[in-house]
């Protein structure tokens, strides 16, 4: 029964995503109602997963959908710690959608289905795929907060003459907050990379190309945050280099059924 | 008791006409408390767009208009305009939301009205009246947008500075040209806390006044390039021919971004200049379209909020409504109460036993009278309050009472 609760959340999840594109339409009423959506969508989501980790046997989102499911829910949770403010609405617009539709996908793959076995140690997965994908949910977010800087300021370049008719936060607050994002996710990704060397160190094994993706991802952000805060990087660079950094997460992301869980 | 309201307004009145009757909020008040005086409740609502008698009584009408003549003459009272009850009530709902001003949703109006109220002489009904006008305005600006947007070229230019820098609290501002145009600017960007630091103008004498209003420094034209390094915010409005501000006077900006107000024609900076890394130009082509797209923005607002309002005013035409009912109710509990006390002192009881024949007795008329006062109330909200009040009377006898 409790699997019944994917839908509930996907509908929350949906209604969101409609009403964040109302929004940008119509401001007021259908911002709140996104709120909402992303509210209640994550709290039935929170539901799942304690669902899911009380049946499992193990770790309960180590297959790839599963560690999709709880990515969604990573991302959602980073949102909501100021996402939900008025001004931050149209960052929303970015992942509401997506939330949605990767949702989808981990059902697509079981990854919300109950009593999920595992054969990995408990310890082991809860810190590697706990920290690597904490760190993948705030590069997302990074992601979407570049995004809708690049958006915001080429409406700015091109003087927009509504561009004041929809709330959205300033050019700085997104540069800063972006940077801020990375520069917390960064030692996660760290960490999480470090606690699979040592795991790869005892039981042996061969360095597979998603490893080397993932540190050409962690070299990706060290140099963004080492242009940013050492350089003095601000605005259009660092969000095209957000951007690209994040397409190697998206690499990872995909590559991980081919090799992590052939 | 009939709310009555008697008043002239832009829409109908010149100001040659409004201003004969403007008032301060002190004499406002005072002559609310004067009218109060014969009549019962008054609250004087004047601004420069408007002057408003709000008044309860059976002479109200006659007071406030005498008034109005007395202030301004008879055209002043030929040009007014009467409403009563719901439609008074409506009016001032729409008012205190900004939907009756100049420009939809102005803030400054709610300010005024709560003024007036509070120098007024407000009594039952106007208190109530402008409770509910001050909610329904709040109301109408905090779930619609329609006082958010700029609606002049100064404010456009600070909201979108805002776009760039978020808090203007701190940021540096360089005034180029010392203009009228240039200071309101100026002004709009101080007022959200940001720092006229510098005032380059031709003139040293107008460059040192608008410099030391602001606390600024005012500087020759000469050393722009320098102020502008330094600045988050410049704002131009000079007269010159040719481009003040070029692309290779921004410079040393390290990521940090510039936001350009360009008031002036011709145009003060050179267009280039937009291209620039961080760097984001408005002229007064821009600006001006930035205001009419808001405006546009506050008028589609300005739907939602009429609604808001609406609701509001039918709340408060419910309650004025069951007002009606009142003496009726009173009157119909009073007489039960006379019958049950009348009939309980003819009984020959102890003491003990009248205490509970008239426990029992008392919650009998209660539990009897009940659902004809809620029903009562019920219906005065509705069209046919007066009727149900009229049966009332007649089949209680209540009117031969009187």
């Amino acid at each position: 029964m409790a699997e019944l609760l994917f839908w509930p959340a996907l509908l929350a999840y949906g209604e969101a995503a409609v009403a964040y594109f109302g929004e940008t339409r119509r401001p007021g009423l259908p911002g709140r109602l996104a709120t909402w959506g992303v509210r209640i969508g994550w709290l039935v989501q929170t539901a799942l997963l304690a669902a899911q980790a009380a049946r499992a046997e193990g770790f309960p989102w180590a297959t790839w959908a599963g560690s999709l499911n709880l990515f969604v829910w990573l991302v959602v949770t980073a949102y909501l710690i100021w996402g939900c403010r008025a001004r931050f609405r149209l960052l929303g617009l970015v992942v509401a959608p997506v939330a949605a539709i990767l949702f989808v996908v981990a059902r697509l793959g079981g990854g919300t289905d109950l009593g999920a076995k595992s054969h990995y140690s408990s310890a082991f997965l809860v810190l590697h795929v706990g920290l690597v994908l904490a760190a993948f949910a705030g590069f997302t977010l990074a992601a979407a907060l570049a995004a809708v800087y690049l958006f915001q300021e080429r409406r700015l370049k091109r003087h927009d003459a509504a561009i004041l008719r929809v709330p959205a936060p300033a050019l700085q607050t997104l540069d800063s907050l972006a940077g801020k994002t990375i520069a917390i996710s960064l030692p996660a990704l760290t960490l999480g990379m470090l606690v699979g060397l040592v795991r790869l160190e005892a039981e042996g094994g061969g360095v597979d190309a998603l490893m080397a993706v993932t540190v050409a991802t962690w070299v990706a952000y060290g140099s963004y945050v080492a242009l940013r805060y050492a350089q003095g990087w601000r605005g259009r660079r660092t969000a095209y280099l957000a951007l690209a950094a994040f397409a190697l997460v998206i690499v990872v992301r995909l590559a991980l059924p081919a090799t992590h869980f052939a | 008791m009939k709310l009555w309201l008697v008043g002239i307004s832009y829409r109908h009145a010149p100001v040659e006409l409004r201003e004969r009757v403007a008032l301060g909020p002190k004499e406002a008040g005072a002559l609310a408390r004067l009218l109060a005086r014969e009549i019962g409740e008054c609250v004087c609502l004047s601004t420069c767009n408007r002057t408003e008698v709000y008044a309860v009584g059976d002479e109200a009408e006659e007071r406030a208009v005498d008034t109005l003549s007395v202030l301004g003459g008879e055209e002043v009272a030929a040009k007014s305009y009467r409403l009563t009850d719901h439609a008074a009530a409506l009016h001032l709902f729409r008012v205190a939301a900004g939907l009756d001003s100049l420009v939809p949703g102005e803030g400054e109006i709610l300010g005024q009205v709560r003024t007036a109220f509070e120098v007024g002489a407000p009594g039952p009904l106007l208190n109530r009246l402008f409770h509910d006008a001050l909610r329904a305005g709040k109301k109408a600006r905090t779930q619609t947008t329609i006082g958010e947007s700029p609606t002049s070229v100064a404010s456009a230019g600070a909201a979108l500075a805002q776009q760039v820098f978020g808090e203007l609290t701190g940021r540096r501002v360089v005034v180029v040209g010392a203009g009228k145009v240039g200071e309101l600017a100026a002004r709009s960007l101080a007022a959200r806390g940001a720092d006229v630091v510098a005032v380059a103008n031709r003139s040293d004498e107008r460059g040192a006044d608008l410099a030391g209003r602001y606390g600024a420094d005012a500087i020759a034209l000469e050393g722009l390039a320098d102020a502008v390094a330094s600045a988050d915010v410049v704002v131009t409005c000079t007269s010159a021919p040719g481009f003040v501000v070029r692309p290779h006077d921004v410079r040393d900006r390290r990521g940090r971004p510039l936001f350009l107000i360009d008031l002036a024609v011709p145009r003060d900076v050179d267009p280039t200049v937009n291209e620039l890394d961080g760097c984001y130009v408005y002229d007064i082509d821009d600006l001006e379209a930035v205001v009419e797209s808001s405006l546009a923005g506050r008028r589609r607002e300005a739907e939602r909020a009429e609604a808001i309002v609406a609701e509001e005013a039918e709340r408060f035409r419910a309650w004025q409504a069951s007002l009606d009912v009142v003496p009726t109710i009173a009157s119909l509990r009073a007489r039960a109460e006379a019958i049950r006390s009348a009939e309980l002192s003819k009984a020959k009881l102890s003491d003990e036993e009248r205490r509970t024949v008239d426990s029992i007795t008392s919650q009998i008329l209660n539990k009897l009278l009940h659902l004809p006062t809620v029903r009562m109330k019920e219906a005065a909200a509705a069209a046919d309050g007066v009727l149900y009040a009229d049966a009332v009377r007649h089949l209680f006898g209540l009117e031969e009472e009187r």
